[in-house]
C-alpha cells in the first residue's frame, strides 16, 4: 500500500528561493554590465566573484571598467536591491495584515507620509546620526506611521472590515495630502523645485555607499521582523475572532507588523523618494507562482522585489540614455496597468 | 468543566446577556437555543473569550480571564459559524493553523504538530483533499475541514456555533454525528448554538433556553422544549411530539 501523502508546513521550497535567487543574480549582473558603457556580463559575473571573500578569479575587466563597475554602479544595484526588497516586504506584509490585496506602501499614502517626515526633518536641521542609524529614516518611519493610521482611521469611520476599496480611497486621500504639504515645506525653501518633482517621481542615484549605509540598517531590522512575523499573517487572514479564538494576540501582531512594515517603507523612502507600485506587483506575482501563503510571499518578495526594482533602474537608464527617467514612472508604468488586472481578478474570486 | 456565574454582556447600555449562571460537566454537550437576538451568539463569544463580560468565567475551577490567548486556545475551540476562508489557503495548511497555540512564538510547525493535522485530516477522510484549496470545496466538505482544524487545536472544549446553518438535512445530520462521534473518542466538552430545536433535541444532553438574555431553563430537551415555554419564548405555535427517545417540534399553521 502506498504511504499516504505527508502533510508539509506551508514553508518555503527551496526551489522558489534558488529562483529568487536566481532573479537577483541575473539583475544583478545586468544592472552592472549595462549602461553608458556595456561591459561584458560573464566578466562582470567574474569580477564580483573573484571579490567574495576567498575566491581569486581573473575577470580581464580593464581598470577603468572595474573603476565603472565598483565606483558606479555596485552602489546603484546594492540600493536598487534594497529599496526593492523593502518597498515589497512592506507592501506584502501591509496586504496581510489589512487583510487587503491592494495595499501597498505608496497607494496606502505611507510612501508619502514617509516624504514628509523625511522632508520635514532635512529642512527642520534634525539630520543626525546615532552610531550606525541616521535620524531621517527615523523621522519617514513616524511619517509613515502617521500616514498609515490616518488611512486606516479614515477607512473605518464607516465601520470596520469595509471593502478594500475603501481602505486605498482613503490611502490616496492621505497620499495627496501628505504630498500637498511636502511639496508646499519644499517650495518654501528656495529653488527646490526640481528636487521636489524627482522626489515624488522616486529616483535611484547614489553618491558613493552613502545612501546603502543610511539604509542598511534599517533594512535588516525591518526584513528580518517582518520574515519572523509571516507565520501570524497567515493566521490573521482567517479574521480578527478566529485568529483570536486560535490563541494569537491580534492587537500586538497587528501593531508589530504595521510598525516593521512602516519602518521598512520609510527606509526605502528616505533614499529613493516615492517608487510606487513595487508593493503591489511583486507579492501578486509571487502569490500567482508560488502560493498564497504568507510563508512564502514575504521572504520571496525581498528577492524578487529586490531583482525587480534593479531591472526598473536599468529601463530608467538606458530607455532614453544619456538622460535618466525617474525609477518612478518606470514601475508606474508597469505598475498601474498590473493594478487593473489585479482589480479584474478579484472580481472574478468575489 | 465550564463554570459562568451571574455572566453579563452589555453593547451601548443594552444588556444582552443577563446573568447567566451555567456549569457544563466535562464530556457534556449543551445546545443553546433561543430565540433571535436572545444572545445565544453573545454567550458563545464569552466563552470563545472574544468578548468582555460582567460576572465569572471559570475553566476547571481557574478564571479564565487570568488566561493568556493561548492558554484559553489550548482549551476552548471555535468552530465558527461562517468562517473566513483565505482565499488559496489548502486544506493542510487551513488545518493545521489549529496548531497555533501549540507553537512557540514566532516558530513555525514541528513534527508533532503535523502529525497532529495529518491524523485529524485522516480521522475525516479528508486526506484525498489535502492540497486543495478550501474555497473549491462544498459546504459539507468544507464543514468537515472546520471540524479537522478543530481537532488540530487538539482543545477540550468546542464551541460550535450553528454547525448546521446552509446545509441540508443529509449534511446536517452527518455534521452532528460526526461531532458526537468525536466527542465520545476524544472525550470533547461540546456547547453549540441551535437554530433548529428538534436537532437540539436529538443531539446533545442538554439543552439551555435563553430569552432576552436571561436563562430561561436549562435541563433535558424533554422538559425545556415545551410546547408552551415555546409559545412564550418564541411567539410561535408548534406541536412538540415525541419520535422514540427523542423529541420533534412542529411548525403549526
Amino acid at each position: 500500500m502506498l504511504d499516504p501523502p505527508a502533510i508539509r508546513a506551508a514553508g518555503l521550497r527551496p526551489v522558489w528561493v534558488a529562483g529568487g535567487l536566481v532573479a537577483v543574480v541575473v539583475a544583478g549582473v545586468a544592472g552592472l554590465s549595462l549602461g553608458a558603457v556595456n561591459i561584458s556580463a560573464p566578466r562582470v559575473f567574474l569580477e564580483v566573484l573573484d571579490h567574495l571573500p576567498g575566491l581569486s578569479i581573473d575577470s580581464g575587466l580593464s581598470a577603468r571598467e572595474a573603476d565603472i563597475v565598483w565606483q558606479l554602479r555596485v552602489p546603484r544595484v546594492v540600493l536598487g536591491f534594497l529599496v526593492g526588497g523593502l518597498l515589497a516586504v512592506s507592501g506584502s506584509s501591509f496586504q496581510g495584515v489589512f487583510r487587503n490585496p491592494l495595499a501597498d506602501p505608496y497607494l496606502l499614502g505611507a510612501a508619502a507620509g514617509a516624504g514628509l517626515g523625511a522632508t520635514l526633518a532635512i529642512t527642520g536641521g534634525i539630520d543626525w546620526e546615532l552610531g550606525p542609524f541616521d535620524t531621517v529614516p527615523l523621522a519617514a518611519f513616524a511619517g509613515t506611521l502617521l500616514a498609515v493610521l490616518l488611512a486606516y482611521a479614515v477607512s473605518t469611520v464607516g465601520g470596520r472590515d469595509t471593502s478594500p476599496a475603501v481602505l486605498l480611497l482613503a490611502g490616496v486621500a492621505v497620499m495627496t495630502f501628505m504630498t500637498a504639504v511636502q511639496t508646499f515645506v519644499l517650495q518654501r525653501e528656495a529653488d527646490t523645485i526640481r528636487e521636489v518633482y524627482t522626489f515624488i517621481l522616486g529616483r535611484l542615484v547614489t553618491a558613493g555607499w552613502s545612501e546603502v549605509r543610511l539604509v542598511l540598517p534599517y533594512a535588516a531590522v525591518s526584513i528580518a521582523a517582518l520574515v519572523l512575523l509571516r507565520r501570524r499573517l497567515d493566521v490573521l487572514a482567517v479574521g480578527d475572532d478566529e485568529a483570536l479564538s486560535l490563541g494569537m494576540d491580534v492587537t500586538r501582531t497587528r501593531i508589530a507588523v504595521v510598525a516593521f512594515a512602516a519602518l521598512a517603507t520609510a527606509a526605502a523612502v528616505s533614499v529613493s523618494g516615492l517608487i510606487g507600485f513595487v508593493g503591489l506587483v511583486v507579492p501578486h506575482v509571487v502569490r500567482l507562482l508560488a502560493g498564497s501563503s504568507f510563508r512564502v510571499i514575504v521572504p520571496l518578495s525581498v528577492l524578487f522585489g529586490a531583482a525587480f526594482l534593479v531591472l526598473a533602474d536599468l529601463v530608467a537608464r538606458l530607455a532614453l540614455s544619456p538622460a535618466e527617467i525617474p525609477i518612478g514612472v518606470v514601475t508606474a508604468f508597469f505598475g498601474a496597468p498590473f493594478f487593473v488586472l489585479v482589480l479584474r481578478a478579484r472580481r472574478r474570486l468575489v | 468543566m465550564i463554570g459562568l456565574r451571574d455572566v453579563s454582556v452589555s453593547f451601548d447600555g443594552r444588556r444582552v446577556v443577563d446573568g447567566v449562571s451555567l456549569d457544563v460537566r466535562d464530556g457534556e454537550w449543551l445546545n443553546i437555543v433561543g430565540p433571535n437576538g436572545a444572545g445565544k451568539t453573545t454567550l458563545l463569544r464569552v466563552l470563545a473569550g472574544l468578548t468582555a463580560f460582567d460576572g465569572a468565567f471559570t475553566i476547571d475551577g481557574r478564571d479564565a480571564r487570568s488566561m493568556k490567548r493561548k492558554e484559553l486556545a489550548r482549551r476552548v475551540a471555535l468552530v465558527p459559524q461562517i468562517p473566513q476562508i483565505p482565499p488559496g489557503m489548502s486544506v493542510a495548511h487551513y488545518v493545521l493553523l489549529g496548531r497555533t497555540p501549540h507553537l512557540r512564538p514566532l516558530a513555525g510547525e514541528s513534527r508533532a504538530d503535523l502529525d497532529a493535522a495529518r491524523s485529524a485530516l485522516e480521522r475525516l477522510d479528508l486526506l484525498a483533499f489535502a492540497e486543495r484549496p478550501v474555497t473549491t470545496l462544498s459546504g459539507g466538505e468544507r464543514q468537515r475541514v472546520l471540524v479537522a482544524r478543530l481537532l488540530a487545536q487538539d482543545a477540550p472544549v468546542a464551541l460550535v456555533d450553528e454547525p448546521t446553518t446552509a446545509l441540508d438535512v443529509g449534511h446536517q445530520q452527518q455534521v452532528l454525528d460526526l461531532v458526537d462521534e468525536l466527542r465520545h473518542d476524544h472525550g470533547l466538552t461540546v456547547i453549540a448554538t441551535m437554530h433548529d430545536l428538534t436537532l437540539a433535541a436529538q443531539y446533545g444532553d442538554r439543552v439551555a433556553l435563553l430569552d432576552a438574555g436571561r436563562l430561561a431553563a436549562t435541563g433535558a430537551a424533554g422538559d425545556v422544549l415545551t410546547e408552551d415555554s415555546l409559545s412564550a419564548l418564541y411567539g410561535a405555535r408548534v406541536r412538540v411530539l415525541r419520535d422514540g427517545d427523542s423529541l420533534v417540534v412542529v411548525p403549526r399553521r
